[in-house]
Order: C-alpha cells, then sequence, then structure tokens
C-alpha cells in the first residue's frame, strides 16, 4: 500500500499511463503513415517520413514498455489478451514489421515505383496496425468468453464483431487527425496548409464515428457505461475529450498547431481513460460469465513483484523522460531534409 | 503436425531471424564508438568518413533488428500462455526493465545518431552512439537474464498446483544472477562483438581485394582485426567457463552436447562425430576422457552420462545438439587462428598483400553468424524437453485457445514476410556496400555549412 492504493492498482494506473502515452506518441506516427497517400508530390512524402524519422521508434518503445508491464504485473491478463486475439495480434505485429523496414527501405532507391511500393506498403501497414489496436480494445473493452482458467474459449474469429469494428474505425480516425496535426507542427507553406485542411476532414470524420460507436455503446453494451452513470462526477472525462476535440479546427485556423497537438494528446488520453473508468477493476471482463473475469487482483503478480516494477518504473520512467525530450529538442521545429535524412 | 512442434518451430524461426540483427547492431555499435571517438580525438577525416559509412549500414541492421523483435516480446502471450503465466512473476521485470532501462535508451539516442551529425556538437554525437551502444548492451543483459533464469532457475518458490503453479519470486538479485547469467552474458556479448567485427572486416576486405576506397578500408579493417583478436581470445574462456556452467547445472545437456550416454565412464571429446541415438552411441575422433579433463582436469573422472536420466527427461535431438556445439566450438578455434595469422601478418607488414587472406576475411562473416545460431541452438534444444529446466515441460506451456491451424497460418506468413525482408536486406546491404563510404570533399562542406539543403540539388536525390 502506498498512499493508501493497493500495488495492483498502483500498477494498473501505471500500464494505463503507459498504454495511453504509447498512443499519444506512436498513434501520431501511425496517423502520419495512414494519411500518407493523401500527400502526393515526393518532397511532401519525404518532408512527412523525416518528420518522424528521429522519433518513432522511441515512441514504439513504449509499446514493448507496455507488453513488458502487463506481462510482468498481470501475467493471466497478459497470457489471455494475446492468446485469444492470436489472429489480430500476428497482423498487428506482422503490420508493425512493414511499417518498420518501409520506412528504412524507402529511401535506399531513387525509382519511381520502388518508392511508390513502399509508400503504399508503408501506409497499408499503418492503417492495418491501427484497425487492429482499436480491435483490440474494443474487445477488451467489452469482454470476452473465458473459462475457468481464465483462457479465451469462444470463437477465434468473434474479435470481428460490430462494436470493435466501430472502436477500430474510430481510432483510426483519431490517429489520422492526431498525426495531421503533428504534421502540420513540422512542415511550413502549402503541405502545411494542406494539412490542416486534413485534419479539420479527419476531425469530422472522428466525431462522426465517435457518435456512432457511442450510441451503440449506450444502447447495446449498457455494461460499459454503469461507473459513469452512477458517479456523474465521471463526466468530466467524456466532457473534457469533447472539449479538446472541439478546440482542434479553432487552433489549426489561427495557426496556433502546437496547441492543436495537445489537444488531441488529451483527445486520446481522456477517451482512454474513460474506457479504463469502465473496466476497472477488470482487465478482461467474462462476457459468458462474470465470475471468471480476469481482475487486477486474480491476474497479478506478486506483491513482492509489484514492489520490484514500481521501483523500477520510478528509476526508469524520469530517465526515459528526460532523454526523450532531449531527442524531441534537438529535432524540434520544421523538417530541414539534409544528407542524412531519409 | 501438432500444436507444441509447430509453437516451437515459429518461435525458433521468428527468434533465430531475429538473432541475424542485434548482435550486429551490438558489434557495430562497439565499432562505432571506436572510430567516432578516433574522430573526436585525432580529428582525421579518414575517421569521420569511415564512422559516417557504418552508421548507414547500422541503420539498416538496427532497423531489421527493431522490426522482427517486436514479435518475440507478444509471441509468449500468443502462443505459450500457460508458460507466460507460469513465469510471469519472474521472467516479466526482466522483460519491462529491458523495456525501460535498455530499448529505451538505445531508441531514444537513435534519432540523433542517425540524424543528428549536423544537429547536435560532435560530443553529444558520439555519447549519442556510445548510449545506442550501451542501451544494445543493456538489453542482452535482461534477455539473456530471463533466458538463463529458464536454464538454470534461482531466487523464486512454487505456488499453486497443476495448471494454477506458478513460479514467483523470492529474490530479486538472485533471479538475475543466477548460476548461468554472468557466463552466459559474457559469450553473447563477445558473440555479438565477433559479428560485427566480422562484417567490418567482410566489407573492407573486399574493398582492398577491388582496391577501393582504400584509404578508408585499411584504418576499418585494422580497427576491426584488433577487436576481432581480443574477443576471438576471449572467447575460448567464456566458452569453457559456460560449459563448466552446464555441466555443473544441466549435466542432460553437457551429455548430449558431448553424445556421452555412461554415467559411470570417463567421457571424451569428439571433434567430430555422429551420435546413434537407437544404440545409444557416439562414434568420431575424439580425444579418449577430453571431456574428463575439460571439466575436472583429470582424464579418467566420470561424467554424468544420458542413461543417467529418464528417457521422457532426455534431450530429444541429441546428435542435432552434438553437430551444433561442435560447429559452434570448431569456428571458435578457426577464428582465433584466423586472426592470429592476420597479426603476424600485419606485423610483417604484408596484411592486405595476400589476396587469399583477404577474401578469407571476405566470406568469414558467416561463420560468427553461423556459431551464434547453432550456439543458441545448442542452449534450447539442449535444455529440452523443459522449457523452464525441471519445473516446467515445454509441452505443457502452450496456449490452450490456440489451435494448431492458427499457429501454421501464422508460421506460413512469418516464413513468406521474413523470406521478402531477408532478400531485401541482402540487396539492400550488397547496394550500400557497393557504393561504398563517401569521401567528403571541400566543396561539399561548403555548401552543407550554408545553412538549409533543400534547395541544395546536390542533395536532392539523395540515395542514403
Amino acid at each position: 500500500m502506498i498512499f493508501g492504493i493497493d500495488y495492483n492498482t498502483l500498477w494498473f494506473l501505471v500500464f494505463g499511463a503507459v498504454i495511453t502515452g504509447y498512443a499519444i506518441l506512436d498513434g501520431f506516427d501511425l496517423g502520419a503513415g495512414a494519411l500518407h497517400l493523401f500527400l502526393k508530390k515526393e518532397t511532401s512524402r519525404r518532408i512527412a517520413l523525416n518528420a518522424i524519422g528521429p522519433v518513432w521508434d522511441g515512441n514504439e518503445v513504449w509499446l514493448v514498455i507496455g507488453g513488458g508491464a502487463l506481462f510482468a504485473g498481470f501475467p493471466v491478463a497478459y497470457a489471455a489478451i494475446f492468446s485469444a486475439f492470436y489472429l489480430p495480434a500476428m497482423i498487428f505485429l506482422i503490420g508493425l514489421i512493414w511499417r518498420a523496414v518501409a520506412i528504412e527501405f524507402r529511401s535506399k532507391e531513387p525509382g519511381k515505383m520502388w518508392r511508390l511500393t513502399w509508400d503504399i506498403i508503408y501506409s497499408f501497414a499503418c492503417i492495418v496496425v491501427t484497425l487492429s489496436l482499436g480491435l483490440m480494445l474494443g474487445n477488451v473493452a467489452m469482454g470476452l468468453p473465458l473459462d475457468s482458467q481464465k483462457e479465451f474459449n469462444g470463437d477465434i474469429l468473434s474479435f470481428l464483431n460490430p462494436f470493435s469494428i466501430m472502436v477500430a474505425v474510430t481510432t483510426l480516425a483519431l490517429f489520422m487527425t492526431h498525426g495531421a496535426i503533428y504534421l502540420a507542427m513540422k512542415t511550413e507553406n502549402r503541405l502545411y496548409t494542406k494539412l490542416t485542411i486534413l485534419a479539420k476532414n479527419f476531425t469530422v470524420f472522428f466525431l462522426v464515428a465517435f457518435g456512432v460507436t457511442t450510441l451503440y455503446t449506450l444502447l447495446y453494451i449498457p455494461h460499459l457505461t454503469d461507473r459513469i452513470r452512477s458517479n456523474p462526477v465521471y463526466f468530466i472525462f467524456p466532457v473534457l475529450m469533447f472539449l479538446a476535440i472541439a478546440n482542434i479546427p479553432r487552433q489549426l485556423k489561427n495557426g496556433n498547431y502546437r496547441f492543436a497537438f495537445i489537444s488531441s494528446s488529451i483527445t486520446i488520453a481522456s477517451l482512454l481513460i474513460t474506457v479504463a473508468l469502465e473496466v476497472f477493476p477488470n482487465l478482461l471482463y467474462a462476457s459468458n460469465d462474470p465470475n471468471n473475469s480476469i481482475t487486477i487482483s486474480n491476474a497479478a503478480s506478486s506483491p513482492k513483484t509489484m514492489k520490484t516494477l514500481l521501483i523500477i518504473a520510478l528509476i526508469g520512467t524520469p530517465l526515459v523522460g528526460i532523454y526523450t525530450s532531449f531527442v524531441f529538442w534537438t529535432f524540434k521545429g520544421k523538417v530541414k531534409l539534409d544528407d542524412m535524412s531519409y | 503436425m501438432d500444436i507444441e512442434i509447430l509453437s516451437r518451430i515459429q518461435f525458433a524461426f521468428t527468434v533465430a531471424f531475429h538473432y541475424i540483427y542485434p548482435p550486429l547492431s551490438i558489434g557495430i555499435g562497439l565499432i562505432l564508438v571506436i572510430m567516432e571517438g578516433m574522430y573526436l580525438k585525432t580529428g582525421k577525416k579518414v575517421f569521420e568518413d569511415m564512422t559516417r559509412f557504418w552508421i548507414k549500414i547500422f541503420a539498416l541492421i538496427f532497423g531489421l533488428g527493431v522490426a522482427t523483435g517486436i514479435i518475440m516480446e507478444f509471441e509468449f502471450g500468443t502462443n505459450w500462455a500457460t508458460y507466460s503465466k507460469y513465469v510471469g512473476d519472474i521472467f516479466g521485470s526482466a522483460l519491462a526493465a529491458e523495456g525501460i532501462f535498455a530499448f529505451a535508451l538505445e531508441s531514444g539516442f537513435l534519432g540523433i545518431l542517425l540524424f543528428g551529425w549536423k544537429r547536435v556538437s560532435s560530443k553529444v554525437h558520439f555519447i549519442s552512439t556510445l548510449m545506442v551502444f550501451l542501451g544494445s548492451l543493456f538489453s542482452a543483459v535482461w534477455i539473456v537474464v530471463a533466458n538463463s533464469w529458464q536454464q538454470t532457475p534461482a531466487g523464486y518458490h512454487i505456488v499453486g498446483e497443476g495448471l494454477q503453479a506458478r513460479a514467483e519470486i523470492t529474490d530479486f538479485w538472485a533471479m538475475v544472477f543466477n548460476p548461468s547469467s554472468i557466463d552466459r552474458l559474457l559469450h553473447v556479448w563477445i558473440g555479438a562483438f565477433l559479428a560485427g567485427a566480422f562484417l567490418v572486416m567482410s566489407v573492407n576486405a573486399y574493398y582492398i581485394i577491388k582496391k577501393k576506397h582504400l584509404e578508408i578500408a585499411k584504418p576499418s579493417f585494422k580497427i576491426a582485426l584488433v577487436v576481432a583478436t581480443i574477443f576471438s581470445l576471449a572467447q575460448l574462456f567464456t566458452g569453457h567457463h559456460s560449459a563448466e556452467g552446464v555441466s555443473k547445472n544441466q549435466p542432460a545437456k553437457m551429455a548430449a552436447m558431448e553424445g556421452h550416454f555412461d554415467h559411470s565412464a570417463k567421457a571424451d571429446m569428439y571433434i567430430m562425430g555422429w551420435v546413434d541415438k537407437k544404440n545409444e552411441t557416439t562414434s568420431g575422433i575424439k580425444i579418449p576422457g577430453g571431456l574428463s579433463f575439460l571439466l575436472h582436469g583429470d582424464f579418467d573422472t566420470p561424467v554424468t552420462g544420458l542413461k543417467s536420466f529418464p528417457a521422457e527427461e532426455r534431450p530429444t535431438a541429441i546428435n542435432a545438439i552434438f553437430q551444433f556445439y561442435h560447429i559452434m566450438v570448431a569456428i571458435g578455434i578457426f577464428l582465433i587462428i584466423l586472426t592470429l595469422y592476420a597479426n603476424w601478418q600485419w606485423k610483417k607488414g604484408k596484411l592486405f598483400d595476400k589476396k587469399w587472406l583477404m577474401l578469407v576475411f571476405v566470406w568469414a562473416v558467416l561463420l560468427p553468424q553461423i556459431a551464434n545460431q547453432v550456439g543458441w541452438f545448442t542452449a534450447e534444444m539442449g535444455r529440452q524437453p523443459w522449457v523452464v529446466y525441471g519445473l516446467l515441460k515445454t509441452s505443457d506451456a502452450l496456449s490452450q485457445a490456440v489451435k494448431a491451424e492458427h499457429v501454421l497460418i501464422s508460421l506460413i506468413l512469418f516464413t513468406l514476410v521474413y523470406a521478402i525482408l531477408f532478400a531485401l536486406f541482402l540487396y539492400l546491404m550488397n547496394k550500400k556496400i557497393k557504393h561504398g563510404p563517401v569521401v567528403q570533399t571541400i566543396h561539399e562542406e561548403e555548401i552543407s555549412s550554408q545553412g538549409s539543403l533543400r534547395e541544395n540539388p546536390l542533395m536532392k536525390n539523395d540515395l542514403s
């Protein structure tokens, strides 16, 4: 217990923070990749790639840390989630492979066909990765059939359900908005103008997708709204999200792309906080029998490991924060292509 | 095929493919630190040019390492759910520590290493290179610690029974410094240094044969040769120490490595041979009592043989383990002879005159790679049938929710994807090597110091 919060809850918070960090950081990389083909000129595409070039790999580390955090703190949940989502997890991972190599390979040949092929693979990989992330998030939020051993016992293709598909599309829209804003922050002149227009269109796309998903949730998955309904104070998070998203077009219009970026980051964070609030203390809700649900207590590692993990996080996080800020600071401002660029 | 075999093939395939790249990153990382350090110290252009050339090769290798590495972290959960639950309490903290201390360090500073040459001072750039190298060393620490715990579990107790059983940590540092961690870590690090050094020598030997880029190729080759000589000798000691550890902690593995069946007899050491598993005999060229001598300093001391273990607790692929182990040892010995010979020629001032020697170095790049691979195969197959030695059988470690056909689908996908990746990797490496290091002219330096390069027509079609 620290400040009256037990280790398991603390680690849930750490895990949530890491996943939120990942969604905000790799969210803009994936979003930038998903909208890559909207940029038509070779120079525009190179600038877009170099805008994420020095940082995307560091951003992906948050996924590695998140995976490790889940594995270490809640091994039962880690085991159940990834074996249940065997196929989407594999597609997600293979998507990440292509994203990584496409960025690296594209610049290695000058040919038009070579570059176009990698542009398509890159963009498609980012879309697939984002959609499969959204699918897994949707399924985790909704719950899965679990047996008494806390392992998935449903149909392997059941991850393709309407709710999760809606969450996936919403995630894609949100990341594309976020990515467009990030790129706007890193570009100038006509490319900047183009990206602000794209960002506005993606914001509309996100609002529509989010509206439909919310409506569906209220109608068909009432257990996902219980906590907010019983504790109206938590309404602050969905409200915050709407305020943040409404702020985006205003800030873009005034050219305050930094504030627009902060707004889209807040949107992602408050959306994930809302989901976490509804899910907690479950990590994976058993849709067939709530008694089989995987919770932060029955999935947790021993208190000793939890304590070790918290110490690791306490030492590691400030270090990562310092050098991540240093890297972002080094590459601050608009993209300039040079002879080490992609 | 059943799910156990398929899952094992998939894990072995994905991890073996991944393991082509991280050792190269670690090894080239070391060479980059040396090259850039010499540039910082002497200010000579030649060191700058070689550093910048190897940074570009490093980028490609590192990229593939990252792309194929992330698979591994999630494959525990996807294919080995029972194992994940069993070891999560112990294994997870090592993985989490790897992510936050090591991987974040190397990936963070990688951006500056690759793209920061003109944005930060040369000192800050050197520190970034050093951090990337240290980060890659640290990630080897955590991964090897986790794997070593599977070989020689320590600092834990078992809680629960049957399917609910799991290992819980009792002593974090005993887990980290389990009996095989240090030996294996040093062995892995040095294997990585050799992989990197031999790649650098291979590329430069090729230039020397072709009489291209000689002003850069010759000093680069010498830097790598020094690294290779030191570490191929050092590998003999870590290897020997590891073998002693294996015979103490995992006697069944040691017995399989030398095809030693009898439990009460002195053990021979084979130069080469063949294991007949059915008749429980091994034949080949041997030093009688050699293994006994190596482990106990006496040719007649008995060594635990495979017959001391019930059939279901022996490694299954004994001949394969025997062969892999012997290939690794043979390569290790050959690398020592090769590097010592090259040093002798260097001393006589004839290092670059012998074309055949350079040709040997061009191809020798494959040897540390093969040794690293077969070494891991020996370690992992030698641990069978256990996934956690003495505690959890591999056959009990699978995911209950996953069916064989799903694993078959993903295995086919990985095979296709990795085949394409490997072909592209070779194509692009070959191209970069053919293109060679760029010797900067003063003219080019002037242009780049004028600020933005976007208007510079020379840079527009940069093929880097």
